[in-house]
């Protein structure tokens, strides 16, 4: 249960969307997020969906991942429609019973909002498929470089998401050796109301804290024996290059982007 | 300059600010050590005798409190010096998991000359270099996790050897490792002594792996305390086990024979030496 982390996970492949640049591939996201927002017309809304649909068959990557990366927000995409059902009292009525009333207009921005926030995950998540984490991070050092000159420390923040994104792996398996290893012991952490399974976890969670530490430590003394220091005078072994799929990439957006706005207007 | 690494009445203790008043743990005592160019140096001691403490006084990670380390003629107690030094003697640690930093292979074999800022041409044909003369060129884009404790304990030699070092210093790099993972260690250890004319200082618990050296210092509570080849060392077994060493199992079965009145030489350490001795004892029996 505990590998069914999705976030992070990456597909290794050789598609357009894999090749392109991550920094493009980062800036497109958020691109393609404002342009779920600006769609406020049923068509364009299908724009943006047609839009991930494109994008997700171009990059390859198996169908049932678009399951997985929605699984965990369920719960957000029933209270979001909920809410809005339920909340939404202007326009015709098209039920009520009691205190329940459901408009045209209720049912209108909750099926609205669900498409959105599903594009939104679904979209996202494609980022996180076809980028390997160390471009991801990599990429995001250099887009956020500008703000160095502000003293924000964007090296130290990006080195710390790597070490992160090293150890995760690590850790996992720890944890499940260290659960192991107490369930040989009798610990009970599967049955039980939600407190009593909690307390059976601070067992597991304190061993992982001290070894954390003690592996933390010793990193630091492994970097600090490969020079590093920070930073500064630091050069990159991968230099990231804008290419033809990374212009080809920008004229679609900007196209999908240029339909929505037309049919904002038009329709 | 025939001394690569000088250790001049090297002393050195912790100090542990915390406690109030600070405590001071004193750890190396008064060494004296040469080691030359392209030696193969195993280092041996029980737990808690200093080893690791000494091995990082060579690449200045610990600074001595009085005496001097000179790596290569540079003094390490100056700041000036310190990533000159990290360059010429690099250091590879006990467990593997905990010395890789990137998430590919050859991203971490990298990061020593990112940081030192090499050029990206430069790093790309040295990290190659490195991974394959490690043997791990095939997995150079595989996630580290992901290998068995023999090959990350590989990727982090090769992200050492990448910055070309003239010594490398392994703190117990095989203790956490199954017998196969050893042997592929060790074996490209002696092949970079041997055919790139590395410098190696080896701290190791296994005997058998400390007979492959050139020669053997073994250190007890911060103080040297012998300081020699392989076969002299390992022929003072009682001395050995004074210290709560071991020798290796060949040297062992000799000095069992001996005691037992055979005619039999107490310099054995590789097992062909000992099927020779073997042999020769049976023959004239
Ligand atoms: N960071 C530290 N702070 C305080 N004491 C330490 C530290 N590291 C090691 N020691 C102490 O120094 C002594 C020698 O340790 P070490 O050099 O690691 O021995 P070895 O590697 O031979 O097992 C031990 O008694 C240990 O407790
Ligand atoms: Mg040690």
């Amino acid at each position: 249960m505990i590998k069914d982390i999705t976030i992070g996970q990456f597909f290794p492949g050789k598609s357009p969307v894999h090749r392109m640049d991550p920094r493009v591939k980062i800036v497109l996201t958020m691109v393609f997020i404002i342009m779920l927002f600006v769609a406020d017309k049923i068509w364009g809304l299908l724009i943006g969906i047609a839009f991930t649909v494109f994008a997700y068959a171009i990059s390859r990557i198996p169908g049932k991942m678009i399951l997985k990366c929605l699984k965990p927000i369920v719960p957000i995409i029933i209270f979001t429609a909920v809410l809005n059902l339920f909340f939404i009292r202007t326009g015709k009525k098209l039920f009520e019973a009691g205190f329940i009333l459901i408009t045209d207009d209720g049912v209108n921005t909750a099926v609205f909002m669900v498409v959105r926030i599903i594009c939104l995950i679904v979209g996202t998540s494609l980022l996180t498929y076809t980028t390997s984490p160390i471009d991801l991070t990599d990429a995001i050092e250099r887009l956020l470089s500008p703000l160095k000159l502000i003293k924000v420390p964007v090296h130290e923040l990006a080195m710390m998401m790597t070490i992160a994104l090293r150890f995760i792996p690590t850790l996992i398996e720890e944890t499940d050796k260290i659960m192991s290893a107490q369930k040989a012991r009798g610990a009970d952490m599967e049955t039980g109301s939600i407190v009593k399974r909690a307390r059976a976890l601070v067992p597991v969670l304190i061993p992982l804290f001290v070894s954390s530490f003690r592996r933390a430590e010793e990193l630091a003394l492994a970097m600090e024996c490969r020079c590093y220091h920070g930073g500064e005078g630091r050069t990159r072994m991968k230099q990231l290059k804008v290419s033809c799929v990374d212009f080809v990439a920008v004229a679609v957006t900007v196209v999908f982007f240029a339909g929505i706005i037309v049919i904002n207007h038009l329709v | 300059m025939s001394d690569f690494i000088q250790a001049k009445n090297l002393k050195f203790s912790y100090i542990n600010e915390i406690e109030e008043p600070p405590v001071r743990t004193e750890v190396l005592k008064d060494i004296n050590l040469e080691i030359h160019k392209g030696e193969f140096v195993a280092v041996l001691g029980h737990n808690g005798s200093g080893k690791s403490t000494l091995a990082k006084c060579f690449n200045a990670i610990n600074i001595p409190e009085s005496g001097t380390v000179t790596v290569n003629g540079l003094d390490t107690k100056d700041e000036d010096n310190l990533l000159e030094i990290r360059k010429t003697a690099g250091m590879v640690f006990q467990n593997p998991d905990n010395q890789i930093v990137a998430t590919i292979v050859e991203e971490d074999v990298a990061f020593a000359l990112e940081n030192m800022g090499v050029e990206p041409n430069e790093i790309r044909k040295r990290v190659d270099e490195a991974l394959k003369t490690v043997g791990m060129y095939e997995y150079r884009e595989h996630a580290p996790h992901k290998l068995s404790g023999g090959q990350k304990q590989r990727v982090a030699i090769a992200g050492v050897i990448a910055m070309q070092p003239e010594c490398i210093l392994l703190d117990e790099p095989t203790a956490m490792l199954d017998p196969k993972g050893r042997a592929e260690v060790m074996k490209t250890i002696k092949q970079l002594n041997r055919e790139h004319g590395v410098t190696i200082v080896l701290i190791t618990h296994y005997m058998e792996e400390a007979a492959q050296a050139d020669r053997i210092v073994v250190i007890d509570s911060g103080d040297i305390v012998m300081d020699n080849v392989p076969k002299k060392v390992f022929s003072q077994v009682s001395t050995l086990k004074n210290l709560g060493l071991d020798v290796p199992q060949v040297t062992q079965l000799a000095y069992g024979l001996k005691k037992a009145g055979y005619d039999i030489s107490t310099e054995i350490i590789t097992e062909d030496e000992c099927v020779e001795a073997l042999e020769r004892i049976l023959a004239d029996a």
